[in-house]
C-alpha cells in the first residue's frame, strides 16, 4: 500500500528544484528577526509546519525558537492583524491559501484502482510521479506560508505585533487561543471588506491625485491579473498533459520492443528512452513555469486585493469623516452636543489623514516590490526555460546520432 | 501553394525526399509524389470531386519516360487496390491497403468549407495516398504488374465503378470476414509451420501493441493542440495585463512576453501537425498493414485447406472405386478411375500451390519486417528532428526575451 511522503525536508527538494523565494524579494535581509520553515509534516489531511525563528530582539525571551504550526494558525494570525485598528493604513500581507493536495490525492486513488491492470514498471513509474507531485504541492505551500511570515517580520510595524510574537514563541498548540480569539473578534472587519468594496472605492470623490490614480490602476489591474492567473493555470495543465502522454508513449514503445527480436527492437527502445527523458524535461518546464510565473501571478492577485482592502478602509474612513461633518452641522443647528460632535469630527479627520499618509507610503513601496518581484521571476523563468530547452536539444541530438549510426 | 479552383490550401508538410536512405543505399526508384488537388469542372457541391496529381520520377526503362504526371481520383486508388488484391492476394503477397474512405470528411470539403479541418483532411488524404503508392511500387512483384504501370502513366483511366459501393475499408472487411472463417478452424498443421505459428502470433501481438501506442499518440496530438490554444489565450491575457501595468519597463516586458507566448503557440501547432503526420499516421498505416499481413497468412491457410480437402476427396474417390470393385460394376469403374486421376492431379497441384504460397508468404514477411524497421527508423528520426527544431526555436525566443526581462527597472 502506498502512503504519501510524510515528511518534507527542504534539503531533499533542494536537489530537485532550486528553492528560491520568488514572489517577494528582500525579505530576510534584517538579521534581527529571521524566520524560515525548514520542514513540514503531512499527517492525513493536516500539514504541520515547523516555524523556525532566530532573533536578536529584546522583546523575545529566547534567541531561537522552533514551533509546530498548522495552516489554521496562520489564518488566525492574519485575521487578528486585519482586525487591528492600528494597522488600518497598512497593506496586510495576504493570508496563505490552504494546502491543496486534491490533485495528487486523486492520482493516488487512480493508482490504487488501476494497480491490478498495470505492469510492475508502470506502477513504479506512476508511484514516482505521484511522489513528485506531492512534493511539488508541499514546496508551494511551504513557500507561501513562509513568505507570509517573512512579510510580517520585515515590516517595521507588523514585526512588533504581540500576536505575531506569540505565534513565533508559544511552544504549545495554538488551537485553544484561536478558538477564544474567534469569539472576541467575530470577524467583523473581515466580513465588511468582502462586501461591495469595489463600489465604495470607485464611488469616492477623490481630491488626492495619487489616490485617484491608484484607485483606477488597482481596479483595472486586479481583474487583469486574476484573468492571467487563470489562463496560466490552464496552460500549465495542458503542458503537464503533454508530458504525461510522453510517459505513456514511452511505455507503449517498450511494450512493442519487448516482444520484438529484430533490429527494430533497438530503434524502439531508443525511441522509448528519448520519450522518457523528454517527459522529465517537459515536466520541469511546466512546473518551473508554474512556480515562477503562475505562482507569481497568484500571489500578486492576492496582494492586489490586500492593497484594494487598504483603499477600502480609507474610503470608509472618508465616509465616516463626511458623516461626522454632517453630524456636526446638525448639532450646531440644534445647538446640542456640539462639543461631542466637534471631537468626533476631529477624530475622524485624524484617522482619515493617518490612513492617507500611511496608505500612500504603503502603496508606493508595494509598487516597487511588485516590479522587483516580477523582474526576478521573469528572469529566472526565462533562464530555466532556456536551460531545459538546451537539455532537450542535446538529448535529441544525441539520440538522433545514435539512431542514424546504427 | 494555393491551387486553383478554390481548393483549401495545402499544408507545407513535405514527404521525406532525401537522396540517399540512411544506410547510404540507393534512393527509392520510382519515387512517387502526390501533390495539389483540383476540383472538377462541376465546381462546388456534391458532384465535385478531388483529383490528385501523381508525379513519378524514375530511371527504370519499363516506363515511357523519366518523369511524368497524371491526375487520379480517390476511387482510382481504390480501384487499383481491388485489381491488385484480386490478382495477388491468393498467391500470398502482402498487398498494401489503401487509405480509408471517409464520407464525413470528404463532404465538408466538397461543400466548399474552407476551414482548417478540411484543409487538414485533404492534406491527410494526400499524404496517405502518396505513402500508399510508394509502398506499392516498393514491392518488387507489384511493380511488375501492368495495372500499376497503367495507373502511374496512363493519361485517362476508365472510372472504377465498383468502388462507389465498396470503400477500401469495406473491401478489407469483406476479406477479413472470409479469412476469419478460416482462422476459426482449429487446424493442426505439420511441423514445418512452427515458423508460421510463431510469426502469426508475433503479428497479432504487434498489432495489439501498435493500436495502444496509436491511441497514446492521438492523445498527444489532441493535448498538444489544446496546449497551443491555451497558450494563445494566455498570451492575450498577458498582453492585457501589460497594458494595464503602470510601470513602463514592466509593461513593455509583459507585452514582449505576450509576443513570445504567441510564437510558442505557433510552435506547438506545428509540432501537433508533426505528431500527427510523422508519428500517428505511421502507426495507422502499420496497423492496416499488419492486418494485410494477417490476411496473407489466412490465404496460406486457405491454400492448405484446399489441398487437404482435395486429399479427402481423393480418399473418397478411392473408396468409391474399391466399393465398385467389390460390387462388380465395371461400367461405373472407368468413371471412378477418371475421377481418381482428376483428384490426384488436383492434390499434386494444390500441394505445389501450398508450398509456393508458403515460400512467398515467408519471403514477403521477411521483406515486410525489413521495410517496417527501415520505415520506422526513418520516421522516428524525422520526428525527433522536428522536436529538435522546435526546441531550438524555443531557445531563440526565450533568449531574445531575456534582455527584455532584465531591462525592467
Amino acid at each position: 500500500s502506498f502512503f504519501p511522503p510524510k515528511l518534507f525536508k527542504r534539503q531533499t527538494l533542494c536537489d530537485m528544484i532550486p528553492l528560491v523565494h520568488s514572489v517577494s524579494v528582500d525579505l530576510n535581509n534584517d538579521a534581527s528577526l529571521v524566520i524560515d520553515i525548514p520542514d513540514a509534516l503531512c499527517e492525513r489531511d493536516k500539514v504541520k509546519f515547523t516555524v523556525h525563528t532566530k532573533t536578536t530582539l529584546s522583546s523575545f525571551q529566547k534567541p531561537e525558537y522552533s514551533v509546530q504550526r498548522q495552516h489554521e494558525d496562520f489564518i488566525w494570525l492574519h485575521d487578528t492583524i486585519v482586525e487591528t485598528e492600528e494597522y488600518a493604513g497598512l497593506i496586510i500581507p495576504p493570508a496563505p491559501p490552504k494546502p491543496d493536495f486534491e490533485g495528487p490525492r486523486e492520482k493516488m486513488h487512480k493508482l490504487g484502482e488501476g494497480e491490478s491492470s498495470m505492469t510492475k514498471e508502470e506502477y513504479a513509474k506512476m508511484k514516482q510521479e505521484l511522489e513528485a507531485e506531492y512534493l511539488a504541492v508541499f514546496k508551494k505551500t511551504v513557500q507561501v506560508h513562509e513568505v507570509f511570515l517573512q512579510r510580517l517580520s520585515s515590516h517595521p510595524m507588523f514585526r512588533k505585533d504581540r500576536n505575531f510574537q506569540i505565534f513565533l514563541e508559544y511552544d504549545q498548540d495554538l488551537t485553544v487561543r484561536r478558538k477564544n480569539a474567534k469569539e472576541m473578534f467575530g470577524g467583523f472587519f473581515k466580513n465588511m471588506v468582502k462586501s461591495a468594496d469595489e463600489v465604495l472605492i470607485s464611488g469616492v470623490k477623490e481630491v488626492d491625485e495619487f489616490f485617484e490614480q491608484e484607485k483606477n490602476f488597482l481596479l483595472d489591474y486586479s481583474s487583469k491579473i486574476k484573468d492571467a492567473t487563470a489562463k496560466a493555470e490552464k496552460m500549465t495543465r495542458s503542458h503537464k498533459n503533454v508530458a504525461d502522454d510522453y510517459n505513456h508513449i514511452s511505455g507503449a514503445l517498450n511494450n512493442i520492443a519487448a516482444d520484438n527480436n529484430t533490429a527494430f527492437k533497438k530503434h524502439l527502445e531508443k525511441c522509448a528512452e528519448v520519450f522518457e527523458k523528454l517527459r522529465k524535461v517537459e515536466d520541469r518546464m511546466a512546473s518551473d513555469q508554474e512556480l515562477k510565473l503562475t505562482e507569481l501571478l497568484r500571489y500578486y492577485t492576492r496582494d492586489i486585493q490586500a492593497a484594494k482592502d487598504l483603499l477600502y478602509r480609507r474610503a470608509r474612513a472618508l465616509a465616516d469623516y463626511e458623516n461626522s461633518n454632517k453630524a456636526l452641522d446638525k448639532a450646531r443647528l440644534k445647538g446640542k452636543d456640539v462639543a461631542q460632535a466637534e471631537e468626533n469630527q476631529k477624530q475622524c479627520l485624524q484617522k482619515f489623514d493617518k490612513l492617507s499618509e500611511s496608505g500612500k507610503k504603503e502603496l508606493t513601496s508595494f509598487k516597487a516590490r511588485r516590479v522587483v518581484a516580477f523582474r526576478k521571476n521573469l528572469i529566472e523563468m526565462t533562464e530555466l526555460e532556456i536551460k531545459h530547452a538546451k537539455n532537450s536539444v542535446s538529448l535529441l541530438q544525441g539520440s538522433i546520432e545514435v539512431l542514424k549510426s546504427n | 501553394e494555393r491551387p486553383k479552383n478554390g481548393c483549401p490550401p495545402t499544408f507545407t508538410i513535405q514527404p521525406d525526399r532525401t537522396g540517399e536512405d540512411l544506410q547510404g543505399g540507393m534512393a527509392e526508384d520510382p519515387q512517387i509524389q502526390t501533390h495539389g488537388c483540383i476540383r472538377s469542372k462541376g465546381g462546388d457541391g456534391m458532384n465535385a470531386y478531388m483529383a490528385y496529381k501523381v508525379s513519378t520520377q524514375t530511371s527504370l526503362t519499363m516506363f515511357h519516360s523519366k518523369t511524368f504526371t497524371v491526375r487520379r481520383r480517390f476511387s482510382d486508388f481504390l480501384g487499383l487496390y481491388e485489381k491488385l488484391s484480386e490478382k495477388h492476394l491468393q498467391n500470398g503477397y502482402i498487398v498494401p491497403p489503401p487509405p480509408e474512405k471517409s464520407i464525413l470528411g470528404m463532404t465538408k470539403v466538397k461543400v466548399g468549407k474552407e476551414d482548417p479541418s478540411s484543409a487538414e483532411f485533404v492534406e491527410r488524404r494526400r499524404a496517405a495516398l502518396e505513402r500508399y503508392l510508394q509502398r506499392v511500387v516498393s514491392h518488387p512483384s507489384l511493380l511488375q504488374d501492368p495495372d500499376v504501370r497503367e495507373f502511374l502513366e496512363k493519361e485517362e483511366l476508365p472510372r472504377a465503378v465498383s468502388t462507389q459501393a465498396l470503400s477500401g475499408a469495406g473491401f478489407l472487411k469483406m476479406l477479413n470476414k472470409a479469412t476469419d472463417a478460416v482462422s476459426k478452424m482449429t487446424i493442426k498443421m505439420n511441423e514445418q509451420d512452427v515458423w508460421f505459428d510463431e510469426k502469426i502470433q508475433d503479428v497479432e501481438n504487434e498489432e495489439q501493441h501498435m493500436r495502444k501506442l496509436h491511441v497514446m499518440v492521438e492523445s498527444l496530438v489532441n493535448h498538444r493542440k489544446e496546449l497551443s490554444g491555451n497558450t494563445a489565450v494566455f498570451a492575450k491575457s498577458v498582453a492585457m495585463l501589460g497594458s494595464s501595468e503602470d510601470n513602463t519597463a514592466l509593461s513593455r516586458a509583459l507585452s514582449q512576453l505576450a509576443e513570445v507566448e504567441d510564437r510558442i503557440e505557433q510552435l506547438h501547432q506545428e509540432q501537433a501537425a508533426n505528431d500527427f503526420f510523422t508519428f500517428s499516421e505511421l502507426l495507422a498505416d502499420y496497423i492496416r498493414l499488419l492486418g494485410a499481413v494477417k490476411g496473407c497468412f489466412d490465404q496460406r491457410m486457405k491454400a492448405w485447406q484446399r489441398w487437404q480437402d482435395a486429399e479427402n476427396m481423393l480418399q473418397k474417390k478411392r473408396e468409391v472405386e474399391a466399393k465398385l470393385l467389390w460390387a462388380n460394376k465395371p461400367d461405373k469403374l472407368q468413371q471412378a478411375k477418371d475421377e481418381i486421376a482428376e483428384w490426384e492431379a488436383k492434390v499434386t497441384q494444390y500441394e505445389r500451390e501450398f508450398e509456393r504460397i508458403s515460400a512467398t508468404v515467408r519471403k514477403e514477411v521477411i521483406r515486410f519486417d525489413k521495410e517496417k524497421a527501415r520505415d520506422f527508423k526513418r520516421q522516428i528520426i524525422k520526428y525527433l528532428e522536428s522536436l529538435l527544431n522546435s526546441q531550438q526555436q524555443l531557445i531563440k525566443y526565450w533568449e531574445a526575451f531575456l534582455p527584455e526581462a532584465k531591462a525592467i527597472a
